[in-house]
């Protein structure tokens, strides 16, 4: 059983889903996919200490040797990853049942499960495989149902999100394929450990490079990397809160792993010259997107869609990590992966609780809010000043790291840019936080808000809230656990110590 | 002749440009599809030109034959195939949500719609 554990990580959710179907009633579809996500997690959790104890664990699908058959190989670094995302998925099916009440009708509840649950599976199975093309083929899966639950928004505006999304991810997964494909011609394998023996030889060929190319354009419209961030917002804004919480957290947190392992662990440039350049586009790329986004985030009139570019800008974080090229740059960037997700898990989960309660995240409404909801208000402060970096939370840890990694490199520039990209962090943080403490609201608003707060925030929304929200604290005071697997996430590609 | 030698690439890349072309300009969204469509085809020509090996025949077990065609790339396009057409079954179903809460499927129109 204990050595079955990195198929069964995948393969548990991607059987409930189906089972899900079969149960029919919209409570006990959802019952039964926070069990299967809790069983996940639970798997996540052994496989983690399992790493830890006996190092990379390589699982042969079916009993078929690599590289001719498919292998799941978990190391350091998607252990971890994996237990991020079991983690927040299953934080956010808990909330799940309370959060979409008023989001999606009774009837259509079991298949939100059900596509939730594929999309979880498919998120899962990017992150366990070994297999490039296994990689396409989860990536798939997750994609699809991903613009499933977005579409399931009540505003007509969901399916057009949807659509774009469905359009831009469509294109990166078959670009995807397409490197994939010329990575098989050139090699005659598809196993990522096998093509990182193989392709150093042909490094100089122009195929090589051009499957490069397709690879990281490919994952770059997946993890909505500044400009091909476009369709992020509109998907963020319109699906269901708890989708919203859970996309946010999970979809691109997978997309960046992806980008690191094929980074670091599949492909060699032919010459430094090259990685040099490559190095420079995503450290262009990434300070780009943090002030860019940033910058579109103070504007924005929506909490939500304020977040939303938030994400884009705190993807340029990550992105900046990768591009370092060091060890330290991308235990950074595994770091910030992890720190972004209990923030930005945690802050979504508060709309969600204070649209449960308001019925809108327009910033208008939410005028002296701060004193009729202040104990979730309190948790999106907290959240906010972990996404901000302030001390004491773990967004300054990552941020830290992040820091010290570009000033290793004495790329003194970078640093600025981390510095400008927080205080705009500072100055949409703010302007949420002004407007829900200081503004009392005005008796058009007041009257609304006495109608549509009726009842107190289920508690079942309430606990994983505070979980994710009070992590941040946590691992912002005693963050050994995330430093030391995202260290030796780190040494997997870059050796040392 | 270098041309007539890859002739099958020349294929996969117009037919991609094709497609991906259509998929920036067009406004309609079915029509959006299509060249959706168009673009992933491309790729599966793609592939399965990779698996020929030249002189080969299919690979099947035949009295004679000792040069085969690598059957691996064409196994796994099956897979693309399929996450294709339910790509493609998953957008029109959009569109028919989308014709029914715009009542239009111009992309154009749409979002203009969505500004007011």
């Amino acid at each position: 059983m204990i050595s079955h554990l990195p198929i069964l990580q995948v393969i548990i959710p991607l059987l409930g889903a189906p089972a899900c179907l079969l149960l029919g009633k919209a409570r006990l579809s959802w019952i039964f996919a926070t069990v299967v996500a809790l069983i996940t997690f639970i798997i996540s959790v052994l496989l983690l200490i399992q790493v830890n104890e006996q190092g990379t664990i390589s699982y042969m699908l079916g009993g078929w040797e690599a590289p001719w058959g498919i292998e799941y190989r978990i190391d350091y670094l998607n252990a971890f990853v994996l237990a991020i995302i079991s983690a927040v998925g299953t934080l956010t099916l808990i909330a799940a049942n309370d959060g979409i009440k008023k989001e999606i009708d009774e009837a259509r509840q079991p298949l939100f499960y059900v596509s939730f649950l594929l999309c979880f599976a498919g998120l899962l199975g990017i992150t366990a495989t070994g297999d490039a093309f296994n990689v396409f083929v989860f990536l798939e899966i997750s994609s699809l149902s991903m613009y499933t639950i977005i579409a399931l928004g009540k505003d007509r505006r969901a399916l057009w999100a949807s659509y774009q999304y469905l359009i831009v991810g469509t294109i990166g997964a078959t670009f995807i394929l397409v490197g994939i494909g010329l990575m098989y011609s050139m090699t005659g394998t598809l196993n990522m450990v096998d093509l990182a023996e193989r392709l150093p030889p042909v490094a100089e060929s122009k195929s090589v490079l051009a499957s490069y190319a397709f690879i990281f354009v490919g994952v770059s419209l997946k993890l909505a990397l500044f400009p091909l961030h476009f369709w992020l917002p509109n998907a963020y804004t319109f699906s269901p809160g708890i989708v919203t919480a859970f996309l946010a957290a999970t979809a691109t947190k997978v997309a960046v792993y992806l980008l690191i392992r094929f980074d670091f662990g599949v492909f060699e440039m032919s010459s430094p010259e090259v990685k040099q350049t490559i190095n420079r586009l995503f450290i262009t790329l990434g300070i780009a997107a943090t002030l860019i986004a940033s910058w579109t985030a103070i504007k924005q009139s929506d909490i939500k869609r304020m977040l939303a570019y938030s994400s884009v800008a705190q993807i340029g974080y990550m992105i900046i990590g990768i591009g370092l090229d060091s060890s330290s740059g991308v235990q950074a960037s595994v770091l910030h992966l992890f720190n972004h997700a209990l923030m930005k898990g945690g802050l979504f989960l508060v709309l969600v609780a204070i649209a449960l309660q308001l019925g809108s995240t327009q910033l208008k409404d939410l005028q002296g809010i701060a004193k009729r909801m202040p104990w979730t208000f309190f948790g999106f402060v907290l959240g906010g000043l972990s996404l901000i970096g302030v001390p004491l939370t773990a967004g300054f840890i990552s941020k830290w790291y992040l820091v010290s990694a570009a000033a290793e490199q004495e790329q003194w520039y970078i640093i600025a840019f981390v510095l400008i990209g927080s205080l705009l962090a500072v100055a949409y943080i703010w302007r949420v936080v002004e407007v829900a403490w200081f503004k009392s609201a005005d008796s058009e608003i007041a009257n609304q808000q006495q109608q549509t707060m009726p009842e107190k925030i289920p508690l079942l929304l309430l606990i994983p809230l505070w979980i994710l929200i009070l992590s941040n604290i946590y691992f912002g005071i005693d963050a050994r656990f995330p430093i030391y697997f995202s260290q030796q996430a780190a040494n997997l590609f870059f050796g040392g110590l | 002749m270098i041309i007539f030698d890859l002739l099958n690439y020349w294929v996969v890349i117009i037919l991609m440009m094709i497609g991906f072309f259509i998929v920036i300009s067009r406004g309609n969204l079915v029509k959006k599809i299509i060249g959706l469509n168009i673009f992933q085809v491309s790729v599966f020509i793609f592939y399965i030109s990779v698996g020929n090996v030249r002189g080969g025949t299919a690979p099947i077990f035949l009295e004679g034959a000792t040069l085969y065609s690598n059957p691996l790339p064409h196994v796994l396009i099956l897979t693309a195939i399929v996450v294709g057409i339910a790509t493609t079954a998953l957008a029109l179903s959009l569109v028919i949500r989308i014709k029914a809460s715009y009542g239009t499927i111009e992309e154009t129109e749409i979002l203009e719609q969505d500004k007011q």
